[in-house]
């Protein structure tokens, strides 16, 4: 498999998808509130509040598997029948009960007002109410808002939203940076700069930041580089902050990461030689760790469901770098744009289907007997106790897997199920 | 609006999911956007069922509130019906779909089913949660498909002991028990067979493991058991009521709720107690020989080792029927001191704050966790018996918790037999609560001991510096100058009863509340501080406490060995 450098993977003309298999039935996906779940751990001095129901909290707190913290840094204010009567009666208690909470949390400097499908459906003006509550903090604390309701949001859509709602803070600057953009673990965020460094790209930002208040600028010399295949409107807005966008694959696997930090090289120019010095000891080593798994994997038949938005580019690395063979890749919404790349690597042939009839492709998956599914949690025990061996995919927002040096541990995820079935014996 | 950082409870349609869910044959279709097909995952992966929940969704999404959702809710419901068969059918909202206002049961009742039973529930989102909407679903359920069988007014009350003239055994249906609750599974096992030996049959459990076709037997059986009140209490006054069905209403956890239990449903019956099967003409005397042969709670608890047992500080935090039921455990059959009692179930709050009153307490009813950790803060206890979460708040404070009551965590599934229920039950409850605390033998001679060197701080442990370093956890901030960390084979169990300085109120953690700020704190002088470092650790935070707020509210400003030591007989009553 050769890796391309540079200007990286160009559409292959010859490449035949079947058609693009559209769904439309009942979704078994997460709503836009779980993505609170890793957006708080990343900025440790934000606090993310839904504005919904007794059952966006339930989601939350079930979804993180949540009974951890003395005081987590989210919570939901619970609408009650007397807020469903009067709106003006829910502004004044939502500010309350703002006032009450950052007075008990001094340490937050931003407030996240997250709409859900009661509020915007009762609409709540939360965008209104941030404004007010903003003004009435008078700087201490910066109150925001966007939505993860399940009615507009999937699952990682709700960091697309929280990006968005930081945006206008961005300050507006021309200087020539590196962009990244999405969450990373703040360890491979660490990696990824050190590595530009030694490209010699030395403004490196990222967003989100790990601070909340240390937002990074943005404007005509910013380039972008999407560390998340799930940042439409992210990536959109930043376009026209002036920002330009870097096309690559995700950085996920040996082969999508050194195409993505090489198409970042090309952007600001560095000279492919150095590119290829710093990269090559990389991917020698990459493929190297991936070497065990892809054992396990390679042949393989593999059927992801629609779910985190990651499954177009776990697609492409599970089939191009552990050989599997992709039987259908479901992903939520299909962004031609953001998924050009990734979508020219896929083998010839592979099917890829959008939205979801929950019922129809169970009845799919049965029928091909898929070797690994990638599902959410809702689906994996009722498919293992068929028979058929499953992967979370909850676990692949959770986990440090971007990058080179985690293209070894991403294979992993997927192959300790197989290799675990392998252990088991009860004869 | 309330702020809610976690809560015990669901929204009321997970409670209708879990009656949908525990039974067969029985379908939900739910109008609810996309993102609340979350609750399929409470099934699947908390209780590791191996299929998923009999719920269809309409997940609607914001492009299809412009157009018909009503008309999505109708083809939901026909494909559904279509694909599962069911032989009954609940329809009803989540709380977004509440607001639009499509009102899917009277949808459902203008379509042709095919003659499949439709119950449509009405659950309001805004007020009500989880175990009310599980009672209302399984209550609607009930109703709508034994309403045709109820007896006109008037009809004479079928006699709970007719089974004497049938020439059968008497049977009797549990009701309650559904997945998601705690140890549902095993306790009907331990009941049925509880009831076995006493010659009793079991006619309908529900509903767990129930059908639709098995709720319509349900008026053949002589009595109803309200296994679970937070479930079942409605649809046994309704049996009661429209049937003149009696009601078994002692639940039995602990011996002496067992015994009550037999001695309620024998008498009702008209089970002859000449077998001694019940009565307490057993062989130890006080005893009835039932408890005492069955089940090792009665003689666990009278051996010496249990002495350590006596009057231990007690904290009771759950849902109602095992909060109520673990006080008089604790209180009658285990010799602990119950310091605080409460419960997050609303509707059972009458029961909770009559068990809290026969103890001498005030009964907590809140569904906020920090102030239930705050009432276990202040109480002080060497024991807390909660749920997952004040199994956390204990860890923070330090003292040891067993897990009493949902909401269910996977841990609360365990793969062996585990039931709460008869006298088995009794046994894991002693095993469970009394393992977190430390042995009687081990205590007292860490009491006979304390003054020994390898508890001053400082010693190093035998394993020399390789030796893994444990920070006592019980005093993390006050680490004494020049103290190091101690290793040591004592259970850093920071409660204990012969400890220099009795349980007292404490005053709240840190992460509860900030200190006020007025208030003129106590110094530690020289040989107070000394003092303190004599203690051992796993107590010494507790001491630092409760001689600090003595010391607080005498006005004394600065601590020295004798305030330590005024402290310690205050405490000590």
């Amino acid at each position: 498999m050769g890796v391309s450098v540079a200007d990286a993977a160009p559409a292959s003309p010859e490449l035949v998808h079947p058609e693009l298999l559209k769904q439309s039935g009942q979704r078994e996906v997460f709503c836009g509130l779980t993505s609170i779940v890793w957006l708080h751990r990343r900025m440790p001095d934000a606090f993310f509040l839904v504005v919904g129901s007794r059952t966006c909290a339930h989601l939350v707190q079930s979804a993180a598997g949540v009974m951890i913290f003395a005081e987590p840094r989210f919570g939901t204010a619970i609408l009650g029948e007397r807020d469903l009567a009067g709106l003006a009666d829910a502004n004044e208690e939502l500010d309350r009960l703002v006032r009450d909470l950052l007075e008990r949390r001094p340490e937050i400097r931003t407030l996240f007002l997250v709409g859900s499908c009661p509020s915007e459906v009762i609409k709540l003006d939360l965008s209104r109410a941030a404004e007010r509550l903003t003004s009435q903090f008078n700087g201490r604390v910066r109150v925001l808002n966007y939505s993860g309701s399940g009615i507009e949001t999937t699952f990682t859509q709700g960091e697309d939203n929280a990006l968005l709602a930081l945006l206008p803070l961005m300050p507006s600057s021309e200087v020539s940076q590196l962009l990244i953009v999405g969450t990373l673990a703040d360890a491979v965020e660490d990696r990824f700069c050190s590595l530009f460094a030694k490209m010699g790209i030395e403004a490196v930002r990222s967003l989100p930041p790990r601070r909340s208040t240390d937002l990074p600028a943005v404007g005509k010399g910013t380039k972008v580089l999407l560390a998340q295949p799930f940042l439409s409107g992210t990536s959109r807005a930043l376009v026209s902050r002036g920002a330009e966008l870097i096309h690559a694959p995700y950085p996920f696997g040996v082969e999508g990461s050194r195409d993505w930090m090489a198409a970042a090289a090309a952007a600001f120019g560095v000279d492919p030689a150095r590119v290829a010095q710093v990269l090559d000891p990389l991917v020698e080593r990459g493929r190297r760790a991936l070497a065990p798994h892809r054992q396990v994997l390679e042949g393989k038949r593999l059927f992801l469901m629609p779910d985190s938005q990651m499954e177009i580019p776990l697609a492409r690395f599970l089939s191009r770098e552990c050989g599997m063979e992709l039987v259908e890749v479901g992903t939520p919404y299909l962004d031609r744009q953001l998924m050009a790349q990734e979508l020219a690597l896929l083998p010839s042939g592979t099917q890829v289907s959008e939205g979801q009839d929950v019922e129809r492709q169970l009845e799919r998956v049965r029928a091909a007997r898929p070797d690994l599914v990638v599902c959410g949690l809702g689906l994996a025990n009722p498919l293992e106790a068929e028979g058929i061996a499953t992967k979370w995919s909850i676990e692949l927002v959770f986990s440090p897997i971007h990058g080179c040096d985690q293209a070894g541990d991403l294979a992993e995820l997927f192959a300790r199920p197989l290799r675990r079935r392998q252990l088991l014996t009860f004869a | 609006m309330e702020l809610t950082l976690w809560t015990y409870e669901g929204p009321p349609h997970v409670g209708a999911l879990r009656i949908a869910a525990s039974m067969e044959g029985v379908h939900y279709v739910l109008h609810a956007p996309q993102g609340d097909t979350y609750a399929d995952l409470l099934f699947t992966m908390i209780e590791r069922r191996d299929r998923r929940p009999p719920v269809t969704y309409t997940t609607f999404q914001a492009r299809d509130l412009g157009g018909d959702t009503a008309e999505l809710v109708k083809r939901t419901i026909a494909d559904a019906v279509q694909r599962f068969q069911p032989e009954a059918l609940l329809v009803g909202e989540s709380c977004t779909a509440e607001l639009i206002q499509d009102q899917p049961g009277a949808l459902a009742a203008g379509m042709d089913l095919g003659g499949i039973p439709m119950v449509s529930l009405d659950l309001p989102a805004y007020s009500k949660k989880e175990n009310w909407g599980a009672a209302e679903t399984f209550y609607q359920l009930v109703r709508s498909l034994l309403k045709a069988q109820v007896p006109p007014p008037g009809t004479p009350k079928p006699s709970a002991q007719r089974w004497q003239q049938e020439g059968r055994r008497p049977r009797v249906n549990l009701l309650g028990p559904t997945l998601l609750g705690f140890r549902c599974r095993d306790d009907v096992k331990e009941v049925t067979g509880l009831l076995q030996e006493h010659g009793i049959d079991v006619a309908v459990v529900a509903p767990l493991g129930a059908r639709p076709a098995d709720l319509l037997r349900l008026p053949s059986a002589d009595a109803n058991v309200c296994l679970y009140p937070e479930v079942a209490d409605s649809v046994c006054s309704w049996l009661e009521r429209s049937f003149g069905m009696p009601v078994v209403r002692t639940v039995p956890i602990g011996i002496g709720a067992t015994e009550a239990f037999l001695q309620e449903i024998t008498t009702l019956l008209g089970i002859a107690s000449a077998d001694g099967a019940v009565s307490n003409g057993g062989s130890a005397p006080g005893l009835p020989a039932t408890a005492a042969s069955a089940s090792r709670l009665p003689w666990y608890s009278r051996s010496v080792d249990s002495t350590y047992l006596t009057g231990k500080r007690v904290f009771i935090f759950g849902d109602a029927t095992h909060a109520v039921a673990a006080a008089r455990i604790a209180s009658k059959e285990l010799g602990f001191e119950v310091v605080g009692l409460g419960s997050y179930s609303r509707e059972q709050a009458r029961e909770v704050r009559a068990a809290a009153k026969a103890l001498g307490l005030e009964a907590l009813i809140t569904d906020d966790y920090l102030a239930v950790e705050k009432a276990m803060a202040e109480a002080a206890p060497e024991l807390v018996l909660g749920t997952q979460m004040e199994r956390h708040s204990a860890k923070r404070l330090g003292v040891p918790c067993a897990v009493i009551s949902t909401p269910l965590h996977v841990q609360d599934v365990p793969a062996r037999y585990a039931p709460q229920m008869g006298w088995e039950g009794a046994n894991v409850i002693f095993d469970s609560w009394v393992h977190p605390l430390m042995m009687g033998l081990e205590e007292h001679l860490i009491g006979m001991f304390r003054h020994d060197f390898e508890f001053v701080d400082g010693h190093r442990s035998h394993l020399g510096d390789g030796a893994p370093s444990m920070t006592p956890a019980a005093d993390p901030v006050h680490q004494g100058p020049g103290a190091l960390p101690v290793a040591t084979t004592a259970a850093p169990e920071p409660a204990l009863a012969t400890a220099p300085v009795a349980a007292s109120a404490a005053t709240a953690t840190a992460t509860l509340e900030a200190p006020p700020a007025a208030a003129v704190e106590p110094r530690w002088g020289a040989d107070g501080e000394a003092e303190l470092h004599k203690i051992p650790f796993f107590v010494r935070s507790k001491v630092r406490r409760n001689t600090e707020s003595f010391a607080r509210e005498r006005g004394i400003a600065l601590i020295d060995a004798e305030t330590l030591y005024d402290a310690k007989a205050h405490f000590s009553h």
